[in-house]
């Protein structure tokens, strides 16, 4: 009886000192929300502390324009990644999208060929979605596929020579301001309250993250999984050739040559973010956040001169890290 | 194993619980879900570190922080889900990572060795599988038992079985009881982990009760009659095992004729009506799983035609069979019932979310609304509905796969296994649910390998084999040797020498 009384005693004790109490309280803190924007905001007091420049209108001003391209390919790479799939293709899509865009305003004039560019990102978009959702070819393979053979394309219609003369007009995209924002920066963020209502607050958006989490029980659920996971690709394609046309203006030419491993940059802000590769988990705040984070370092780094050879170490380590500790994070649940 | 102590965040899984196992004996662990049975051997065979408590190994504490470390002390655990590889053969598997080598260095295996001591592993203990074969062509059967040579081979002293039993045939069960005696002459420890209470008096010696994650007791199975342990287990007493409610079976709603698909369906043709539990047992492998699909429209049907109220319906998809107010209760919770990383709300919602959604564009607070009554409704147990479903308890998942059909007015309803996994407690909240649905004026289609819950709960049995009908008994008729013997066709009568019925 007293052994069972002490075996008692020290399991209160136990208890009682609770060796997660500490670590509770740590617990309790929602990382998941709030972690990467206060690693955000402690890069931004870093870079500003070090180099108060980083806070003048004029950088802020630059950092926005230059990450807007970046931000619109990566909505639609979230929808992908979200639906348990890749795109691997929007890197290249900015190029045939440009070339396209240019083309077309020289034929068509400026709506025209903003048409054009956006049209193609959406019909190279759904040549992807139709491989995948109705041939069952893996994401990653198709978009490959897309990946080169875009650049090809561009590279076919454009002769290889960049595509000139477009209208002055156009400029205003790339380099207007719309008071002191820059015009590609509100195209980008208009986009992203777009795309966040879209995942948060429409059916499209919850069958989205249904097929990510588990397709076969999305399917048994009564889900359209063929049609949904076109259309996944087919908005992709549509934010890549959003992106081609913003970019186009910026260099105000058509460029075979545009885009080339953005697509990379792009899965790393979903994963910095806390995307989940393997689908079903993460959102557009997250992978915004994953851009800001890209965007504020590249910018940061070149502030306080850190060489761009030296830079790319830098964000290779902290995309593996990002993914780590989400890693670890979940392994403690 | 003393005073082990879990937290998982927002819950405290392990309160501080005491299991001693005993060479030659078999411990059976007995609780419902979440009670911590799984959290408890999972510590113990080193997937989760504990928060405090300790591990004791013949009298020694030890520290297992790894699988590997569990394996070294001579602890082997068989999951549900088997950890084997199915492109590779059964030595293969059984010696994985610890191949016999030809040469040190270069990490060359030794394959004759390899398959020479694989074949005295299997021998030893009359484990009648092929060394060579590739594990994905054996059966589920087979697979548990090189996942068994594989613990032994690692001189196992203490081997945990996760409901060895769930998957298997009657038959199977029988042969894997003897191997377990035989392990225990040997002087092996199993802790066993079952919801099955008669076979818990079958092989059990003594049992550890958990409920919420304490240790209820630990009792000598034999004197313990089974009333006792269940009112251990849930705290309370449980009545009746299988509250059947009689209902009027009303008109037919669904009609299936002839039903085939090329080696899978050979004319499969019944009736169901409304207010009817029918019950469709068989063997596994029998297509009943495969029947439920295609008349879910997840697989292409060659021929034969399904009628939905008396009317022709074309069910090529799974949308169209829940427009027709079908729904299915997947067999495999795990990959075809839950959306793992998405919150139980939106499993609940996912089907009836086009109530909640004009031009695309959701309420969200209607949806939250909905949502939180049919968890309410079928009590599903979680802190909160933003929780993702995969934390929820195997009894609780199953309650948000029903719920998530509720909402969509289906009242056709094919439940596949549909307490498979699911302790006593949570067993009986389905059963009256089930109940509830007929009452209410649904048909079921329930396909059960376990007979006391097909004759519990059936008010009509068939018997597949084969792809085939093979034989229909009403309730009054029905009982476990003419269901079995019907289901295993010819080979039963020769064995027994008692008459089948069909």
């Amino acid at each position: 009886m007293s052994e069972v009384g002490l075996k008692e005693i020290e399991r209160q004790v136990s208890v009682g000192s609770d060796p997660h109490s500490r670590a509770g309280f740590l617990h309790r803190i929602p990382w998941g929300r709030i972690g990467m924007p206060a690693v955000l905001i402690i890069l931004c007091i870093l870079f500003g502390a070090i180099n108060p420049n980083f806070w003048s209108v004029m950088n802020l001003t630059n950092v926005s324009r230059q990450i807007s391209i970046l931000a619109l390919i990566s909505i639609g790479q979230t929808f992908a990644i979200l639906s348990a799939g890749i795109d691997l293709s929007v890197g290249s899509l900015l190029a045939l999208v440009s070339v396209v865009a240019a083309q077309q305003m020289l034929n068509f004039g400026l709506w025209g060929g903003i048409a054009a560019g956006i049209l193609a990102g959406a019909l190279a978009g759904l040549v992807n979605g139709i491989l995948i959702a109705k041939a069952k070819l893996p994401a990653f393979i198709a978009t490959l596929g897309m990946l080169i053979a875009a650049r090809g394309i561009a590279l076919t219609l454009s002769g290889g020579l960049p595509v000139v003369g477009l209208p002055h007009a156009f400029l205003f995209l790339g380099a207007g301001k719309i008071g002191p924002i820059p015009v590609p920066a509100v195209i980008a963020a208009v986009a992203f309250v777009f795309a966040h209502l879209v995942m948060t607050r429409t059916r499209f958006g919850r069958y989205v993250y249904a097929m990510g989490s588990n397709e076969e029980a999305a399917m048994l659920s009564g889900i359209n999984v063929v049609k949904y996971k076109t259309l996944v690709y087919v908005l992709s394609g549509m934010f890549a050739g959003i992106a081609g046309v913003v970019l186009t203006s910026r260099v105000i030419s058509g460029q075979p040559t545009l885009g080339e491993v953005q697509e990379l940059y792009s899965i790393a802000a979903v994963v910095i973010g806390g995307g989940k590769i393997t689908g079903g988990v993460g959102g557009m705040w997250q992978t915004l956040m994953g851009v800001l984070i890209l965007g504020v370092l590249a910018n940061g780094l070149n502030l306080i001169q850190v060489s761009s050879y030296v830079q790319n170490i830098v964000i290779g380590v902290i995309i593996v890290l990002a993914v780590y500790v989400d890693l670890a994070r979940e392994r403690r649940r | 194993m003393r005073g082990i102590v879990k937290h998982f965040p927002g819950v405290l899984a392990l309160k501080g619980v005491d299991l001693d196992a005993r060479p030659a004996e078999v411990h059976v662990l007995l609780g419902e879900n979440g009670a911590g049975k799984s959290t408890l051997i999972k510590v113990l065979s080193g997937v989760y570190p504990p928060d405090s408590g300790e591990i004791l190994f013949e009298g020694k504490p030890v520290h297992v922080r790894s699988p590997h470390d569990a394996q070294q002390l001579g602890v082997s655990t068989i999951y549900q889900e088997f950890n084997l590889v199915p492109e590779m053969s059964v030595a293969e598997n059984i010696f994985l990572g610890r191949e016999p080598l030809l040469n040190r260095r270069l990490g060359i295996v030794d394959r004759k060795q390899l398959f020479q001591q694989a074949r005295e592993v299997l021998s030893t203990f009359d484990i009648q599988v092929a060394p060579e074969t590739i594990v994905k062509r054996l059966g589920i059967a087979q697979q548990q038992m090189v996942e068994i040579a594989k613990a032994l081979s690692l001189n196992a002293r203490v081997i945990v079985m996760d409901e060895p039993t769930a998957v298997l045939t009657a038959h199977e069960i029988n042969h894997l009881f003897k191997m377990i005696q035989d392990f225990k002459q040997r002087g092996i420890a199993i802790i066993y982990i079952s919801h099955r209470l008669e076979e818990v008096k079958r092989i059990g010696d003594r049992a550890t009760i958990l409920r919420d994650g304490a240790a209820v007791g630990t009792v000598l199975v034999a004197s313990t009659p089974v009333d006792e342990l269940i009112r251990m287990m849930v705290g309370r007493d449980l009545k009746d095992k299988f509250p059947k409610l009689s209902v009027e079976p009303g008109e037919e709603v669904l009609r299936v004729e002839n039903l085939r698909r090329k080696g899978v369906l050979h004319g499969v043709s019944f009736h169901l009506r409304r207010g009817e539990i029918l019950g469709v047992a068989g063997l596994v492998g029998s297509r009943r799983t495969e029947m439920a699909r295609a008349i879910f429209g997840v697989d292409k049907i060659d021929s034969g035609h399904i009628l939905v109220r008396g009317q022709r319906a074309e069910i090529k998809s799974p949308s169209q069979a829940i427009r027709a107010r079908l729904a299915l209760v997947p067999e495999d919770r795990k990959r075809h019932g839950i959306l793992p990383t998405i919150s139980v709300k939106h499993n609940i919602t996912l089907s009836m979310i086009k109530r909640f959604a004009r031009i695309g564009i959701l309420d969200l607070g209607s949806e939250k609304k909905a949502a939180q009554g049919y968890a309410d409704s079928l009590r599903i147990a979680t802190p909160n509905l933003d929780r993702w479903a995969m934390y929820l308890s195997g009894g609780n998942q199953q309650k948000a796969v029903i719920a998530k059909w509720l909402g969509v007015e289906a009242d056709i309803f094919l439940f596949d296994e549909p307490t498979r996994g699911i302790d006593v407690g949570a067993k009986v909240e389905v059963y009256q649910l089930m109940g509830e649905l007929v009452k209410r004026g649904a048909a079921i289609l329930m396909i059960s390998s376990e007979l006391p819950e097909i004759l519990g709960m059936s008010d009509r049995v068939i018997v597949m084999r084969e792809g085939r009908i093979a034989g229909e008994f009403t309730r009054a008729e029905a009982n476990q040797e003419k269901i079995l013997s019907c289901a295993l066709g010819g080979t039963f009568n020769q064995q027994t020498g008692t008459g089948a019925e069909a």
